[in-house]
Formats: C-alpha cells, sequence, structure tokens
C-alpha cells in the first residue's frame, strides 16, 4: 500500500522545491506515517483550489462559452425584443464583421499608438525611478507612489479631466494655436487625437511598473562595463539596457494593449461619435439599445479571438519564456 | 557639453511623464472647489461648499453606498479564494498545472468588454436577475485573478524551513499554518485585498454589463458626464484618493518596521 502511494505522489510529481526533495527520497527512509502525511498533503492541495478553480470555470470558462452560444442564436420571426432561439446561425459573424471591421480596426490601431505612446513615456519614466534613483530610497518610494497614484482617482474623473484639459478655450488649445501648431479653428476634444491621448493617460502605469520591476534588476556595473568597451550611451542602451529589460517592456506592452483596445470610456467621453468609435462602445450598443444579444456576443468573441492571435504572434515574435 | 545634454535627457523626459501623470489628478482636485454647479466643466470660481456637503447632488451617496458595499463583499470572496488558489498553486504540484495557472491568467489577458458580455450572456441565458448579486460575482471572478498573482509571488519566497521547524517542535499542521505560514503571507494578503478593492471599486465596464439598474459610482459619474459631473463627485473622488494615499503610505511605513523587527529578533 505504501508502495503504491509513493509511485502514485511520483507519477502525479506531488510537493516541490524543498518537499519535493524530500518525496523523491528512496522511500524506505520514511516511515508510513509520512508517507500517509504526504498523501494527505497532497489532498490539502486539492482542497485549498478547489472552491476557487470552481468559481472561475462557472464565472469565467462557462461564460465564455455561453457567449459563443449566443452569438450563434437567431431570432425567430414575429419574437418579441430580446426574444431569441438557440441555433447556429453563423452569418451573424459575417453581418456583424460586414458592419463593424472598420471599429474593429480602429480599436487595434487607437491601442497601437496609445501603447507605442506609452512606452515612450513609460521607459524614461521607470529607468529615472529605478536606474538614476536607485540609492535615493526616500524619493524613489515616492516617485514609486506617484506612479500608482492616479489609479486612486477614478478613472471616469480622470478621462473627464482630460475633456477639461483638451477644451476649446483651455490653455493647452491656446497655447498649441499661439504658436500656430494648431490652426486657428482646430479643435482637440472629440478628435481621435484626444481618444489616443487619454488611452495612453490611462493605461500608462500598467506600462511604468513592468519596466520598473526588470530595470530595478539591471546590474549597473554592465552599464559600466559597456561604456569601458567603449560604447556610447545610445549604443549602450541597444545593447545591454534595452535587452535586459525586454520581460518589462513584453508585459507593459499587453498589459496596455490589452486594456485600450477593449476600452469604450475614452472613446465615449473624449471622442466624437463619427470616426473615433471604437468596438466597445458597438458592443455595450448592440447589447443595450438596439438588444441584439447575438450580434453583441459574435463581436465580443471576435475582438476576443483577434486579440489572442495578436498577443500569441507579439510574444513568438519578441516574446520571453519569463513572462507569466 | 553633449555629455551635460546626455545626463539631463532621462530626467528631464521622466519629469515631463510625472507631469503628465499627474495633472488630469490635480484637475479632479481642483474642480471640487469649483463653484460651478451641475456642469462642472469650466472654472467658476472657488468655494468650500461641495466639501461641506459631499452628499449634495442627488444620487451621489446613494451609488458610492453601493459601490462600498459591492466592493468589500467581492474583496472578501476574493482574498480567500485566491489566496487558498496561490498557496496550492505553489505548494503542491499537480497533473494539470498548466492549465490551473492559464486559467488564472486568461481573466488578466481578455479586456473587460468581453468579459462583462460573456458575463452577461450567461446571466441572460440562466434567466439571473440583473442587480447586486451578479455585479459582487463578476468582481470576484476577475480580482481572484489579481490576488493570486500577488499572493503566489509572496508563497514562492517563503522559506519552508519556518514550517519544517514548527513541524519539528511538534506544532500540528493546523498550528504551523496559523501560527508560522499565515503570519508571514500577511503582508501580501492585505496588498492582495487592498488591489482587489481599488480595482473592484474603480471598474465600470464589467459592471455596466452586468449591473441592472444598480447605480454604482463609476456607472453615476459615467451616466452624469453626458449632462455634466456635479462637483460632489469631484469631492468623493478626491477624498476617496486621499484615503488611499494614507493607507498605501502606512502600509509602506508599518511593512518596513515590521521588517526590521523581524530581523532584530
Amino acid at each position: 500500500m505504501s508502495l503504491l502511494a509513493t509511485r502514485r505522489q511520483q507519477q502525479t510529481g506531488a510537493g516541490k522545491g524543498k518537499n519535493g526533495r524530500k518525496r523523491n527520497k528512496p522511500e524506505d527512509f520514511r516511515s508510513p506515517g509520512e508517507v500517509a502525511a504526504d498523501k494527505r498533503k497532497s489532498h490539502m492541495g486539492y482542497w485549498l483550489i478547489l472552491p476557487g478553480f470552481i468559481f472561475m470555470l462557472l464565472f469565467f470558462v462557462l461564460p465564455v462559452f455561453s457567449l459563443l452560444a449566443t452569438s450563434l442564436y437567431t431570432k425567430p420571426p414575429g419574437a418579441d425584443i430580446g426574444q431569441f432561439a438557440p441555433a447556429l446561425q453563423f452569418s451573424n459573424y459575417a453581418v456583424v464583421l460586414q458592419d463593424y471591421w472598420a471599429e474593429l480596426i480602429r480599436s487595434f490601431g487607437f491601442a497601437l499608438i496609445a501603447t507605442v505612446a506609452a512606452l515612450l513615456i513609460g521607459y524614461p519614466m521607470a529607468y529615472l525611478v529605478a536606474v538614476r534613483l536607485r540609492h535615493r530610497n526616500l524619493l524613489r518610494g515616492i516617485l514609486l507612489v506617484l506612479i500608482i497614484a492616479p489609479f486612486f482617482t477614478s478613472f471616469i474623473l480622470r478621462t473627464q479631466a482630460w475633456k477639461q484639459i483638451l477644451a476649446d478655450e483651455s490653455l493647452v488649445v491656446s497655447a498649441l494655436q499661439a504658436v500656430a501648431l494648431l490652426p486657428e479653428d482646430g479643435r482637440l476634444t472629440a478628435t481621435a487625437f484626444a481618444v489616443v491621448c487619454g488611452l495612453t493617460y490611462n493605461f500608462l502605469p500598467f506600462m511604468t511598473l513592468p519596466i520598473y520591476a526588470s530595470l530595478e534588476r539591471l546590474d549597473t556595473r554592465l552599464l559600466e562595463a559597456s561604456s569601458d568597451l567603449y560604447s556610447n550611451a545610445f549604443t549602450t542602451f541597444r545593447r545591454v539596457t534595452l535587452p535586459l529589460s525586454m520581460p518589462g517592456v513584453m508585459a507593459g506592452t499587453l498589459l496596455t494593449f490589452i486594456p485600450a483596445s477593449g476600452d469604450y470610456i475614452n472613446a465615449a467621453l473624449l471622442g466624437n461619435n463619427q470616426d473615433t468609435t471604437m468596438i466597445g462602445q458597438v458592443i455595450d450598443s448592440r447589447f443595450f439599445r438596439v438588444v441584439d444579444y447575438p450580434g453583441a456576443s459574435a463581436l465580443s468573441f471576435i475582438l476576443m479571438l483577434a486579440i489572442l492571435a495578436l498577443v500569441t504572434l507579439y510574444v513568438r515574435r519578441f516574446g520571453t519564456k519569463e513572462l507569466i | 557639453m553633449k555629455q551635460a545634454i546626455g545626463r539631463w535627457v532621462i530626467p528631464v523626459l521622466g519629469g515631463l511623464a510625472f507631469v503628465f501623470l499627474l495633472v488630469p489628478v490635480a484637475y479632479v482636485f481642483a474642480y471640487s472647489f469649483n463653484d460651478g454647479g451641475r456642469a462642472n466643466l469650466t472654472w467658476q470660481g472657488f468655494t468650500l461648499d461641495n466639501w461641506g456637503n459631499p452628499c449634495g447632488a442627488p444620487a451621489v451617496c446613494e451609488s458610492l453606498a453601493n459601490s462600498l458595499q459591492i466592493s468589500a463583499v467581492a474583496t472578501v470572496f476574493a482574498t480567500i479564494l485566491g489566496t487558498a488558489i496561490a498557496i496550492g498553486l505553489v505548494r503542491y504540484r499537480f497533473k494539470f498545472n498548466a492549465t490551473a495557472n492559464m486559467l488564472i491568467f486568461l481573466p488578466l489577458a481578455t479586456p473587460e468588454v468581453v468579459l462583462g458580455a460573456s458575463l452577461l450572456a450567461q446571466f441572460l441565458n440562466v434567466g439571473a436577475d440583473l442587480g447586486i448579486g451578479t455585479i459582487i460575482l463578476a468582481h470576484t471572478m476577475f480580482c481572484i485573478s489579481f490576488v493570486v498573482v500577488t499572493v503566489k509571488a509572496r508563497v514562492a519566497s517563503l522559506d519552508s524551513r519556518m514550517e519544517e521547524a514548527a513541524a519539528d517542535l511538534y506544532a500540528s499542521p493546523v498550528q504551523a499554518f496559523w501560527r508560522i505560514t499565515f503570519p508571514l503571507l500577511l503582508p501580501g494578503i492585505v496588498a492582495a485585498a487592498l488591489l482587489s478593492f481599488a480595482i473592484s471599486f474603480d471598474d465600470f465596464i464589467i459592471t455596466n454589463f452586468n449591473s441592472g439598474n444598480v447605480e454604482t459610482f463609476p456607472k453615476f459619474i459615467y451616466v452624469a458626464a453626458t449632462r455634466g459631473i456635479p462637483a460632489q463627485a469631484n469631492v468623493i473622488g478626491s477624498a476617496v484618493f486621499l484615503i488611499a494615499l494614507v493607507i498605501v503610505i502606512a502600509v509602506q511605513i508599518l511593512s518596513a518596521r515590521r521588517a526590521k523587527m523581524l530581523a532584530a529578533r
């Protein structure tokens, strides 16, 4: 019995790290009591994760299948608003793609520009705090709190603040008009620029924090070594700093791009209703205004698949293993 | 000369980035003192009335109460379930370890619209009434992932020799857990709970899909944004900001002091 139990544990590889080493010992070193205790422990593991996983199955996995099923529903002739019948109507996908391909591509375009902008703004910020201020503990702590500080105020209130900053009579607009960067009758509010600006702003901490985390571990002696070998600052950055911070850049770009492409608060508050509509707004209005559940579900499913495909391609191309 | 420029590029760019990050927060603050009445879009003059009467605008405080209630319950659920998963995943090995990690990671890699829409499809299919209950379920779901990620890091850095020492001193596994493991994990659990609360409190998109007629604070602001957000919303937003700032600083100081104490022993 004890032999059987041990073999089963070795197969399942129960325990790891320091406990694992103990378990891989030849079994005659362990008393039957210890074996039983180990077995109890691995049961304990299942009891620990089971409640949470049942919850995730019920409220994450099952809903995704529900979404898929709903996306194939059909509206029977003469049905009330919001009444749909289960079916396999794949044409729902063709219909919404034909109607909303522009919004879909625009969402990914806006998210891409916002991600690049956040990278260009967030990288120097993370470098300043993680490398330049490495030995100034107090200042570094304060700046780290400031990076996450925007999260403490409401997302929507901050987005609304951008509406005020970019309003027609605001300081920014008058200044840009004064130096002729913006025509006299030009405006920033209700433009694609405002939407991308809002997206960049709102997801900037998601970009900065992972980059900070990988730059914090950067060994600055490597930078000295590089300059000792006559490389200039730019070469050092390109050949040493950037490659070593790549895991942070990967995580940051994903954490910015994914939520940005599905976001619709920025487009709704900072955009106009014609050429800045993003896919999230369409999904929301098809659910609640048009009451077209199958169409909205199909669009959500397309968005999810498109993001999964893009992310997989991106990780394959640039990825490192230590992503999660 | 060229070198001097090089030295200042990073501080200047980084400093500008901080300005970019914080100016909107300053705006939220400033407009909480605006005498703008209902619209609060342009500066009308300084007043303390809004701070004196934060519930002055209709439905602001009702929505705030709903939000606080939802976030508190969802945080408790998510913290308990997520902490158990984190301990289980790090300390025990399962056949489906990779799948389990994927199941935790996927909600983080899915846009909120999709999470919200799929839950709504689910609730519509089973005919559930949308309300506070469905919001809590939705929030618990996405908070679990954040809790697992946060607590997992803490469990992984835990020295298991401490527990072995406790066992050697005849502590039962339950005693060892509550007297040794749990206190060591506590900072990670507290951080995870604060994170869930903050994320749940500020969530709009998933809530909007699953809330039915229930107003939460973010939903109230979003709906009000078309007509003009009352200054009271800015007051509450600013107050929440100050409270969160105090909590974060207090946690930092406490954990620094605790680390010093543990090191001294």
